[in-house]
């Protein structure tokens, strides 16, 4: 059955990291050729948006930008971060069954604190579109499916604490790429433990592998959780010709997991094959979120002899799945060996943008509570730029206490020259910032 | 002296143009059945053989085509497709009648899969023996590289009548398009060719030796003989006409909007700095998505024959047509009527004007008076709601650039043109509700053919180039040449001009004329590893659509 599928296409042409970086300007040229060729936007049930551009409202729903949003965004970053917006808007409102923002540069490596650049990422575009989401439509169940083969774990930060959004990250394992995160036991924090899973694949998992993960682990889970919306984190850099990754994925398999996910949103993340992967990957998904017949998507180079799973991968991917199931089941167990009672949790980070060189000193403090999200406490330094703020996030659907804890630390908190303290209430969408 | 003749469909205009000024005009009414004795006929009332011969050109604009595309007189084709993977064959256009081969490009125009040459020669001979003389033969990424349409066409030419092929009718990238376009232009090749021929003849018969030129739908000329392997590009002459008419009022130093108001429609087109909009990606063909080069048009069905009905004491203004108005003998009141009765217009039979809107006005609960002037409100109300809504889609259309987006060019027109028959009554109207002033030219009535008649030659042509592969492909002329790994945007833009200009003179146009402009201009790196291992340039050049110098020097005596 078709579907009407909406396509925010940006490739930022004017916008690179470096000339030679992975992230350069020509990233999407070849999608471009290919998607024209194909004449997708000629279907009469895929229409191509124009971008909007996110405002600092928008950004500041979930990042404490530091020292202000000026000077670690680009105006690329608002722009892609503004066609998810699109995307989401078109859904919303019923113009479109379901969308796709084809933009970058993507944005899943970036914290809720952003000193600068990570992994290619400044600002988290899908968890600015999620947030903006909850806001504007009230919306309160989401989960994201994260396919890229890094460990999302900038959206993993941003919704750790979360009850309402389901995070679960498909990714290489850690111990074999960047960023060295995702392991089974990342579960979440107090509030929202059990809302985050993590996959971590073998490098050399293909087709067969990935739709296993899909349809034995990823869909069973999905469909418990019962969101009201689902997005896909659409990284494409498991394919098996992506220069940065050690996948063995399809474009076809990338097109049959979006037709078998259905996710309302799609949004690109990583995939850094321009030539040999991204043109099909992204056909593929265009064709699969339309409805329309995707036995036909197949890279000039595939041979499905090469493509084969090895016995050793079929048998680590069924004994992650025995894994996570045993988690899952024994969540409410494990959450209190985890997060034995108190009033607060504490954790401690220290954060390396390796994009820019910079490392960040975190302390993340949430208060425990059984009724919302719970408020979270965020005091962040950067010695390489000498910028350090304090943030406050009030949780969307704050319980009183959560409120009153948050407003009192927002006033009650201490001053100095190189202090911010920045009050972010999600559940009143506003943003104070006392110097 | 320029001769230009439109030949619509009721009528058949022609004009006769010196220094853009009308020397004579005539309107004689066509007969579908014979086009030919249209343009014959419509050239006799304006010039006699002697004048004739003093002509420096003549420009045609048809609707042959159209009406064979409309009324599906078209010759059966063997469409040859190579489509590779992607897009599922079921859902490319014209599936029923293709015949999907092995073979395909990718976007870089690096064979992918090769041509299957026992394959291609087994269909030569089926379409022979099926008595298959047309055949069009397409292949993905063909404007890349179009090294497997010309094998395949070597194996197709002995046999068939003629061949098209995707690349030579378009640079620009879409398959789908691509097939649709070529199996048109294969399925009109006869009736062209033969339409031209008996033009041609008759012409030389008659001891005139004139160049004879073709509007296409981009607006630009291009000499008869030439358009023979193209028909396609000819099909959407009418509306192309009407545009390039109102283009001698349209101011340069700000956008405009024009309006054609019609008997059944409205056409609307847009103008930005006195330059027409061309449609982004290719002219729409009596349903066929094409890659054919067309000015940007919208087209209403609202006009001043549309039957005004009232439905639930709500008056409705078309779709339909049901013969003309009131006033002229029609069936039903029409916006003419309304025109007639409320005095903006002063033709027809007024009595029976007013019997249309007194019929109108009964069952709306209102005077015939106010009925009148109601009907004309709410037809200027719903073309103004038409221009601003295209106006809006054009800058709704995506931009691949920060800059673009940011500081993109917004179409605002500040000027309307309004031509066609009640042109004259609506127009102010229709300006005040869209907050700009009105035009309407003079002569608005033959404005297609004026149009016709002082169009230039326009010509495309896309290329890229790639320095790590050392190639250059120029899509349109089907050709591939080496090019020095240190090539550079400017060479490409050089290389552009110089094959623009040579096809332009080719397809017979004026050294005046030769305005070459680059509509579009890339340039990327090409990474390996870590490292710069060329740039893939795109560079598309054009004339645009504009006014010929043509007939507007003194002398009236040919070179």
């Amino acid at each position: 059955m078709t579907r009407k599928t909406g396509l925010v296409f940006f490739p930022a042409y004017d916008y690179a990291i470096s000339p030679t970086h992975p992230e350069r300007e020509e990233r999407l040229l070849y999608t471009q050729d290919q998607v024209l060729e194909e004449g997708l936007f000629d279907f009469d049930n895929i229409r191509e948006f124009k971008p909007g551009i996110a405002t600092p409202e928008d950004i500041c729903r979930v990042h404490f930008c530091v020292p202000d949003l000026d000077t670690v965004a680009h105006a690329s970053h608002l722009i892609a971060a503004g066609g998810c917006l699109t995307a989401a808007d078109k859904v919303m409102s019923g113009e479109v069954d379901n969308a796709f923002a084809l933009v970058r540069p993507p944005g899943h490596h970036s914290f809720r604190v952003v000193h600068g650049s990570r992994g290619f990422c400044t600002l988290n575009i899908e968890a600015v579109m999620v947030e903006y989401i909850r806001h504007k439509y009230g919306v309160r169940r989401i989960a994201i499916v994260d396919t890229d083969c890094h460990h999302g774990d900038g959206s993993q930060d941003i919704f750790w604490h979360d009850p309402d959004v389901l995070f679960i990250s498909l990714h290489q394992d850690g111990r074999t790429l960047y960023p060295g995160s995702g392991f089974v036991d990342e579960l979440g924090g107090p509030n929202a433990f059990g809302a985050t899973i993590n996959l971590p694949l073998p490098p050399g998992t293909g087709e067969q592998g990935f739709l296993y993960v899909l349809d034995d682990i990823v869909m069973p889970i999905v469909e418990a959780w019962k969101p009201d919306l689902v997005v896909n984190s659409a990284g494409q850099d498991n394919h098996y010709s992506d220069p940065i990754t050690q996948m063995a994925f399809t474009a076809h398999g990338y097109a049959e997991l979006n037709r078998r996910l259905a996710p309302d949103i799609c949004v690109l993340e990583g995939g850094y094959s321009i030539q040999t992967a991204l043109p099909y990957v992204n056909t593929g998904i265009i064709l699969a979120m339309a409805g329309l017949d995707i036995a036909h998507v197949r890279e000039p180079d595939y041979d499905a002899f090469d493509h084969r799973q090895p016995g050793e991968i079929t048998d680590y991917l069924r004994r992650l799945k025995e894994a996570v199931f045993e988690q899952w089941h024994a969540r409410s167990t494990l959450k209190r060996r985890f997060y034995p009672d108190g009033e607060f949790h504490t954790r401690s980070k220290d954060i390396f943008y390796d994009t820019d060189g910079l490392r960040e000193h975190q302390r993340e403090t949430v208060r425990i509570c059984p009724d919302c999200g719970g408020t979270i406490v965020t005091d962040s330094r950067c010695d390489d730029t000498g910028n350090r703020i304090l943030g406050i996030t009030i949780p969307f659907h704050a319980c009183d206490a959560c409120r009153h804890h948050g407003e009192h630390q927002y006033e009650a908190a201490p001053s100095g020259r190189n202090l911010h303290v920045i009050l972010q209430d999600k559940d009143r969408d506003r943003y104070l910032v006392r110097t | 002296m320029l001769l230009g003749i439109d030949v619509g469909g009721t009528h058949t205009d022609s004009v006769l143009l010196q220094d853009r000024t009308i020397v004579a005009k005539a309107k004689v009414a066509t007969d579908t059945a014979d086009i030919l004795g249209s343009v014959l006929r419509a050239t006799c009332a304006v010039a006699d053989v002697e004048r004739l011969k003093r002509v420096e050109r003549i420009v045609l604009s048809t609707t042959v085509l159209t009406n064979a595309v409309a009324q599906d007189q078209l010759d059966r084709v063997g469409l040859v497709v190579m489509n590779g993977p992607g897009v599922a064959p079921a859902d490319l256009p014209l599936a029923g009648e293709t015949t999907i081969v092995a073979g395909y490009m990718n976007h870089r125009g690096i064979e992918a899969e090769a041509p299957d040459e026992p394959e291609l020669n087994a269909l030569a001979d089926a379409f022979a023996r099926d008595g298959i003389g047309h055949v069009a033969i397409v292949g993905k990424f063909s404007s890349r590289n179009p090294l497997h349409e010309l094998c395949a066409a070597k194996i197709f030419v002995a046999r068939a009548r003629h061949v098209s092929l995707g690349h030579q009718l378009s640079g620009q990238l879409n398959f789908p398009r691509r097939i649709a376009t070529a199996y048109l232009n294969e399925a009109l090749w006869s009736l062209h060719a033969r339409f031209v021929e008996q033009l041609a003849g008759y012409l030389a018969e008659i001891g005139i030796d004139v160049p004879l030129y073709i509007l296409k739908a981009d607006g630009g000329t291009i000499e008869v003989a030439r358009s023979r392997d193209c028909p396609v590009q000819t099909i959407l002459s009418g509306p192309a006409a009407s545009i390039m008419g109102v283009l001698p009022l349209v101011p340069t130093d700000v956008d405009c909007v024009s309006i054609d108001i019609g008997g059944t429609t409205t056409d609307i087109a847009l103008f930005a700095h006195g330059a027409p909009l061309l449609q982004p990606q290719g002219a729409d063909i009596g349903g066929h998505r094409t890659l054919v080069r067309g000015l940007l048009t919208r087209s209403m069905a609202l006009g001043g024959d549309s039957q005004v009905r009232v439905i639930d004491r709500r008056l409705v203004i078309g779709p339909e047509r049901q013969g003309s108005a009131m006033a002229f003998g029609g069936p039903c009141p029409t916006p003419t009527d309304a025109l007639i009765a409320s005095g903006r217009a002063d033709f027809g039979d007024k009595a029976k004007a007013a019997q249309a809107m007194a019929d109108l006005a009964r069952d709306l609960g209102r005077t015939p008076e106010e009925t009148a002037t109601a009907v004309v409100a709410q037809a200027c109300d719903h073309i103004a709601d038409h221009v601003r809504g295209m106006v809006a889609e054009v800058n709704a259309k995506p931009v691949y650039t920060i800059h673009e987006l940011l500081e993109g060019r917004v179409i605002a027109p500040k000027r309307l043109i309004a031509v066609g028959g009640p042109a004259p009554c609506m127009a102010d109207e229709i300006g005040v509700r869209l907050g700009m002033p009105a035009l309407v030219p003079p002569n608005h009535d033959v404005a297609n053919a004026c149009g016709a008649a002082m169009a230039r030659t326009t010509v495309e042509l896309n290329l890229v180039a790639d320095t790590e592969a050392k190639i250059m492909s120029i899509a349109e002329l089907g050709e591939r040449v080496k090019i020095p790994k240190r090539f550079t945007d400017e060479d490409v833009i050089a290389a552009g001009r110089e094959r623009l200009l040579r096809i332009a003179r080719e397809a017979g146009a004026r050294e005046e004329d030769l305005a070459v402009e680059v509509t579009d201009r890339q340039s990327f790196n090409v990474v390996r590893g870590q490292f710069n291992s060329g740039r893939n340039i795109r560079v598309r050049v054009q004339i645009k659509p504009g006014l010929t110098h043509a007939g507007t020097g003194p002398s009236e005596v040919r070179p």
